[in-house]
Order: structure tokens, then C-alpha cells, then sequence
């Protein structure tokens, strides 16, 4: 079988060490499946294939029943995050606010629905019921960052900004390897 | 002792009885979709709602424990009524084709909805996206019919200790799947058939074959011959209507001459041939130091199962071909050049009790004769219903032999079909061997005689050398043996394995018993105890013995174990893992 959305996943990342640790702490048992899977998501941002299977290993649940519990809890998730990961709380005060319009306008922008990942790994979106700061609403959260009372033309802003960021980072990093590069020779 | 009252009757049972096992212990069935003893008591389906004085809501009997002075009422109005909304709330997300259905004969859920007068399906909803699964070739799912009572899971997970399938997703995308939602033949399913003896609807069934085997038939190029498992011959009359265990063998074969097979062969032959081979075997490493155990190789779903989890002793595994695969070897080769009949014109069909030997008789090395060995596998199932397309009802038939000289087999072939047969046959062959001047070699070899869901030991002496042999059935038995085999905690000469419990006659293609899956216990032992009645009754209990393999060896084969042997009736096999293995 393939699975495309483990590429980048191998057996010797050091976040399985990390989760390997926090399994020693006294969450060994089948018991704690779901703060295990809890913990795998907050490291990987995802579950895919190769995360479930090592957590079924380390607490001796069998792989398809891990992926029953994946499956049904919509916390969980099967696709990665983006870099910045954008949630829209669809709350009562945030959707009377318009926060549904907000979405759509995301939906637009970026192309993609709730769930899903843009094609450059750069933003993956969802919504959220009330994140508890309804009286900045409508609220949108980007990497657990809190942006309240966004209008139209803030969203469009944020995205903007965020890709610019991005570029940014991208242009540093790319500078940084050329030093290294540079140095090694 | 708990005393309580169940429709008005004063009852007792034991401490921790169910309400439901309370009802059934006193003559009263409780209507149930998901319940199966032990491992699946989760009131799922919520057809066994019940009235408990006091309580709040009706309580599903199948998790409710009696407690002392409980008033339980099992049929009033409004028991009725809610039993009836289940059924139409399950009704409005099924798919009701069902004439269509492989299960039309015995729907579990056809069945209460007929009982509960559900005359109209009233509901209107959302449906589950229907998902079809045929990929293995062995075992067909489809979703629509599914109504998740989990026996699937329970089964696969409690009895075979496999854990291939488990519900995923939620609500109307809830659905029994493989992990990743792969297909079963990418899974770690051993294709062992026990979820569609469970299944309450056709959700899970056999992968039907019978349109193959019909357009074969009527084929008039094609030499058609057929092989039928120990086990059919103890099973294939329960569709008929008659009781389990009844012997039908006579009926069998001619009820296949009548759907119009060349030859009527059978399965015994060549397990007679296996034994020759195995015993052969066996003492060969006994002898060179082995590797031992020896362990069994004639059930697929166990060698699947091995491949999958316990690659570590795939050596150990007798090199022996399943007596299904050396008998489409020789059918192709031996009995082609001895009735003069091209093989290439040959179709092999075989009967077997199982799901897992339609994936067995497809695996690409099974093609020893130069063609693929097997064409088709049926089930006891399907060839049920191939009798009854054709008009064929089997208790009316007259009883007919086998043909000559594949169809000619011992006692010792006839109770590969239970567990413990395998390891009873090849002792009884490799005492006479060890011991050629004993006056009364060994016959019966009570002490390995399998008891379904059991880890049988013993201890047998042959000719001064002690062996300690193990039987075991299911495969949550046979994964914990092989724990113990791997770990070093236990120590073996030769171990028997069937993948299902009882062995083959309570396998995944065996037919479904018609009071349901509550009458499999029974069902099993009045099979077992049939094969061990015609062995007793056969003057041939040796495998050794059989005039018919002893002519194959001189004409063919030369010796038990020759280079032709080999070549024809001996394989291999290979690790795998697909998706959902725990990695051990």
C-alpha cells in the first residue's frame, strides 16, 4: 500500500523518540490510546500510516482498531497541517458575527475546503466551535495565534501577510544553505 | 443463586447471567442482532430492549446483568413497538434487494423483520455510502447491507485473535474496514471466513463462484473433475434440512455426477497422499535434527495467518502442499496421462469448507502441472446452492461411490476434516513406519483428538522415541502456541494447526447454521463426531494402506519424498506484511 502522506515520515524521526517518551511515562497500557494519539498529533500534526502503526505497537492495540479511533473522533486527523494551520471558529457569537462568510472567502482564496491541505503545504483550514473569545468574534486562530473581529479585507490581509512570511522564511533558509554550502567548499 | 421474574415466571440463574441468557435458559428468546456469547455483549443493535421494573427506558438485555428480585418483562406493547422502530430504522439504511442477496434464505434481519410484522419500511433518511470489496477473491463485503453489530470484529478479534477489520468513521460514514480502508486482500485478514459464518446479513459472504463452475460444465471441450474436503460430506446435508453431522457422502457424489462432473473425486485421496509425505517428513527431521517442530501446512488461512505474523516459523512449516493443491497437482499431470486427456482441457473444481483455499488455489506458485493446479474453489455454501439451482434436493438422492482411482481414500484422509485429524492420521502412519514388527501397531490416537477452541498436548511414544506433539485450532490458539513455540517456553516434536475452530468443519465456508451463530458450538461437535464414525467404520484407517496411493508411488511418484514428489506436491512460503500487522 501506499501511503503519500507519510513521505517524510521514516522510522528514525526524532518525534517518535518524543513519543516514545511520553508512552514510558506511565501511558503504556491500551488505556491511554487517545492521549497517546494526542500527543502523536501535537508532535506530527497528523496521523498518518507509519505514526499509528508504531503507537498500536507500543501499547499492543491492534493497528485497525487504532484507525477505528482515529476515524471516529473528528479531532483526529489523516492529513497533514499546513504551515499555518487556519481555524475558523464557527461558534454561535462568531457565526452570528459572520464568520461564515469568512470561511467562504478562505474556501475562495485558497482554494481548498475545511480538512484540507493547499498544495504548497503553506495553509491547511478548519473550523472549530467557540475557541472562548466571543467577544473578539468573529475569531480566527493561525497556529494557535488569535486574530478576533476580522473583517473581510483583515482575512485577505492575514493570508497575504502570511504568504509573504512564508516567502520570507523561505528566502532565509535558502540564504542559510548557500552559506553552509558556501563554507563547506 | 439470583432470583428473579421474567414475563411473569419465577426464574433462577447463576450470578452474572445476562438477562438475555436468563430468557434463553428458560425457553424465551430475546430477539438479537450483534449478540454472540462472551465476545460481543454490547448492545449494539438494540433489538433485545426489554422492560425492567424500576429502571429507567427500556434496557438491552445482552448487557444487563439479573439481579436478585428483578421483574423482567420480555413482551408487552411497548417491547414490541421499539423492537419494531429498530427494525425500521435499520431497514431505512439498508439495502433491501433482498431476493438478490446471498442470505435471502437465512437473513437474520429478513427474518426478525418478518417476525416483528414489519410490513412497511416507513423511514426516510440518510443512507451509508456503499462500499464493495471482491479484491480477495475469497471473502465479497458490502457495506449497504451491513447493519454494524460487530459480530465481524469480535469474531476476528476474539476467536482469531487477527484483528484485520474494526468499525471506522462515525455516524453515516461508520463502516467495518480494514485499516487505512484498504481492501482485505491488501489486509491482514487471513481470509479465514469466520466473520461470514457470524454475519447476520450478506454483508460479509463467500466470493460466489458458481457461474465459473456452471459455465465450465456446460463447456463441451472441458474434462471437468471435482474434489469434495472430508468436511463437506458431514455439512453439505444441513442446507437440505438435515440435522448437523448427518453423513450425506453417497448423496454427495451423486448429486455432482448429476450436475454433470466427469469424475467425482475426493479430497481424502490426497490427503492420504499428504500424510505419505508428511510422515515422510517428519521423520526425516526427526532424524537430521530439524527443523523442528514440524508444523502443519494444509490450512490456508493458518499459512496466511503465519506469513502475516509469524514469519520467524515459516521453516518450521511442513513443505507439504494442503491436500486441496496436491490434488489439482496430479489431476493435471498423473490422472491427465493416465485417462489420456490433454490438461490444458482439465478443470479442477474443488468443494471445500472454507473461504481461505479460494485464495490458496490462486496463489502464483500453485501451478506445479504447468497450469494453474485448482480452477475453482467452492464452498460448501455454493455448492448447496448449485444443488438447488439444478433442482437437486441431496436427502432424495440414492448413494453413489466416488470414482476410481482419485476418488479412493482411508479413514485417516476423512478426519483431516477435525481438529487433531492431521496429527492422528500421520501418527498412525509413522507408528506402523517406526514399528514395522509391531503385532497391533496404534490406530487410535485418542489423546490428540482436538476439542474445538483447545491447546491440546500428549505425549506419544513410537517404537522408543518420545514425541511431544501439540494440536490446536483457531487462530488465536494457533498464535498463542506460537508465542510459546518462539519464546522457548514449549518444546515440540510435530504440531498440528487449523485455522478455523474445530478445524475444517467449522470453517468460514461451511454452512450457517439455521438457528445462527448460538447453534455453532453444537454444530461443530455433531460434524467432528461424523467424520470419527465413518473412520471407525473403514476397513482402510491408514493412509499408507491406500491401495490407490500405494499404485500412484509405484506408477508416478517412485517413494514418499522423491524428486517428483517435490517437484509436484511441495512449496514454499513468504513473509508478508500487509497493511495493519502489529509489528511483534
Amino acid at each position: 500500500m501506499t501511503c503519500s502522506a507519510c513521505k517524510g515520515i521514516t522510522p528514525d524521526d526524532p518525534r517518535f523518540a518524543e513519543l516514545d517518551a511520553f508512552i514510558q511515562d506511565g501511558h503504556s497500557s491500551a488505556d491511554f490510546l487517545i492521549a497517546v494519539l494526542h500527543r502523536a498529533q501535537q508532535l506530527f500534526g497528523y496521523l498518518p500510516e507509519e505514526v499509528q502503526h508504531h503507537v498500536a505497537a507500543a501499547l499492543g492495540v491492534p493497528p485497525s482498531e487504532v484507525y477505528g479511533v482515529v476515524t471516529f473522533y473528528n479531532y483526529f486527523t489523516l492529513t497533514p497541517v499546513g504551515k499555518y494551520p487556519i481555524n475558523v471558529c464557527m461558534g454561535t457569537a462568531c457565526y452570528v458575527q459572520g464568520a461564515g462568510r469568512i470561511l467562504e472567502l478562505f474556501e475562495k482564496e485558497l482554494g481548498i475546503q475545511p480538512g484540507q491541505v493547499t498544495p504548497d503545504g503553506l495553509f491547511s483550514l478548519d473550523v472549530c466551535r467557540c475557541v472562548g473569545a466571543c467577544g473578539l468574534a468573529p475569531v480566527v486562530t493561525v497556529a494557535g495565534e488569535v486574530h478576533g473581529k476580522l473583517t473581510e479585507s483583515d482575512a485577505l490581509k492575514l493570508v497575504a501577510e502570511l504568504r509573504e512570511r512564508a516567502a520570507a522564511d523561505q528566502a532565509e533558509a535558502g540564504a542559510a544553505v548557500a552559506t553552509v554550502g558556501g563554507e563547506s567548499q | 443463586m439470583i432470583n428473579l421474574t421474567i414475563d411473569r415466571r419465577p426464574v433462577s440463574v447463576e450470578p452474572g447471567t445476562t438477562i438475555l441468557e436468563a430468557a434463553r435458559q428458560n425457553g424465551i428468546r430475546i430477539p438479537t442482532l450483534c449478540y454472540l456469547k462472551e465476545i460481543n455483549q454490547i448492545g449494539a443493535c438494540r433489538m433485545c430492549l426489554v422492560e425492567v421494573e424500576g429502571a429507567r427506558g427500556l434496557q438491552t438485555a445482552c448487557t444487563v446483568p439479573c439481579t436478585e428480585g428483578m421483574v423482567v418483562r420480555t413482551n408487552t406493547p411497548t417491547v414490541r413497538e421499539a423492537r419494531k422502530l429498530v427494525l425500521e430504522l435499520l431497514l431505512s439504511d439498508h439495502n433491501i434487494e433482498c431476493p438478490t442477496c446471498l442470505r435471502a434464505s437465512n437473513c437474520e434481519l429478513m427474518q426478525l423483520a418478518h417476525d416483528h410484522g414489519v410490513s412497511q419500511i416507513p423511514l426516510q433518511g440518510a443512507h451509508h455510502e456503499a462500499h464493495l470489496d471482491v479484491g480477495s477473491g475469497a471473502i465479497a463485503v458490502d457495506s449497504s447491507k451491513c447493519v454494524l453489530c460487530q459480530r465481524c470484529v469480535a469474531v476476528c478479534r476474539e476467536v482469531q485473535g487477527v484483528s484485520a477489520i474494526s468499525v471506522t468513521g462515525r455516524g453515516f460514514e461508520s463502516r467495518v474496514s480494514p485499516f487505512f480502508d484498504v481492501s482485505l486482500s491488501e489486509a491482514a485478514c487471513a481470509l479465514c471466513g469466520q466473520c461470514t459464518l457470524v454475519c447476520p446479513t450478506g454483508a460479509l459472504t463467500e466470493f460466489d463462484e458458481t457461474e465459473a463452475v456452471w459455465r465450465a460444465l456446460l463447456d463441451p471441450n472441458k474434462h471437468v473433475v471435482v474434489q469434495t474436503a472430508p468436511a463437506i460430506r458431514v455439512s453439505i446435508g444441513e442446507p437440505f434440512g438435515l440435522p448437523p453431522g448427518s453423513v450425506s457422502t453417497g448423496q454427495m457424489v451423486a448429486g455432482l455426477r448429476r450436475l454433470g462432473f466427469d469424475q467425482v473425486f475426493d479430497t481424502v485421496f490426497s490427503a492420504d497422499l499428504t500424510i505419505m509425505e508428511e510422515a515422510t517428513e517428519l521423520i526425516q527431521r526427526l532424524q537430521s535434527g530439524g527443523p523442528l517442530p514440524l508444523i502443519t501446512s494444509c490450512s490456508p488461512g493458518w499459512i496466511k495467518y503465519a506469513e502475516h505474523f509469524f514469519p520467524g516459523v515459516l521453516e518450521n512449516l511442513s513443505s507439504c502442499k494442503s491436500p486441496q493443491q496436491m490434488f489439482g497437482a496430479l489431476a493435471k499431470t498423473y490422472y491427465a496421462e493416465k485417462s489420456g486427456i490433454d490438461p490444458a482441457n482439465i478443470v479442477v473444481v474443488s468443494i471445500m469448507p472454507c473461504t481461505a483455499k479460494k485464495y490458496e488455489a490462486n496463489r502464483p506458485e500453485m501451478n506445479s502441472s504447468g497450469y494453474q493446479d485448482v480452477d475453482y474453489v467452492l464452498t460448501t455454501r455454493e455448492l448447496a446452492r448449485m444443488f438447488r439451482q439444478a433442482g437437486i434436493h441431496l436427502p432424495d438422492l440414492p448413494e453413489e461411490e466416488f470414482d476410481s482411482p482419485l476418488g479412493i481414500g482411508t479413514g485417516a484422509g476423512t478426519i483431516f476434516g477435525t481438529t487433531g485429524g492431521v496429527m492422528e492420521a500421520a501418527l498412525r502412519t509413522a507408528a506402523a513406519w517406526l514399528e514395522p514388527d509391531s503385532p497391533s501397531p496404534k490406530i487410535e490416537f485418542q489423546e490428540v483428538r482436538g476439542i474445538p477452541f483447545q491447546v491440546r498436548e500428549a505425549t506419544v511414544s513410537l517404537n522408543g522415541t518420545s514425541l511431544n506433539v501439540a494440536v490446536a485450532n483457531g487462530l488465536a490458539a494457533a498464535g498463542w502456541l506460537m508465542e510459546q513455540v518462539s519464546t522457548g517456553q514449549k518444546d515440540y516434536h510435530f504440531i498440528e494447526i487449523m485455522g478455523c475452530p474445530g478445524g475444517c468443519i467449522g470453517g468460514g465456508g461451511q454452512p450457517i447454521p439455521a438457528r445462527g451463530p448460538e447453534a455453532l458450538d453444537e454444530v461443530r461437535l455433531a460434524r467432528i463426531a461424523s467424520l470419527y464414525t465413518i473412520d471407525e467404520r473403514m476397513t482402510l484407517r491408514r493412509s499408507h494402506e491406500n491401495p490407490a496411493i500405494q499404485q500412484l508411488y509405484a506408477e508416478y511418484l517412485e517413494k514418499p519424498g522423491s524428486e517428483r514428489a517435490h517437484q509436484l506436491l511441495h512449496t514454499h512460503y513468504h513473509a508478508r506484511v500487509p497493511a495493519g500487522v502489529r509489528r511483534r
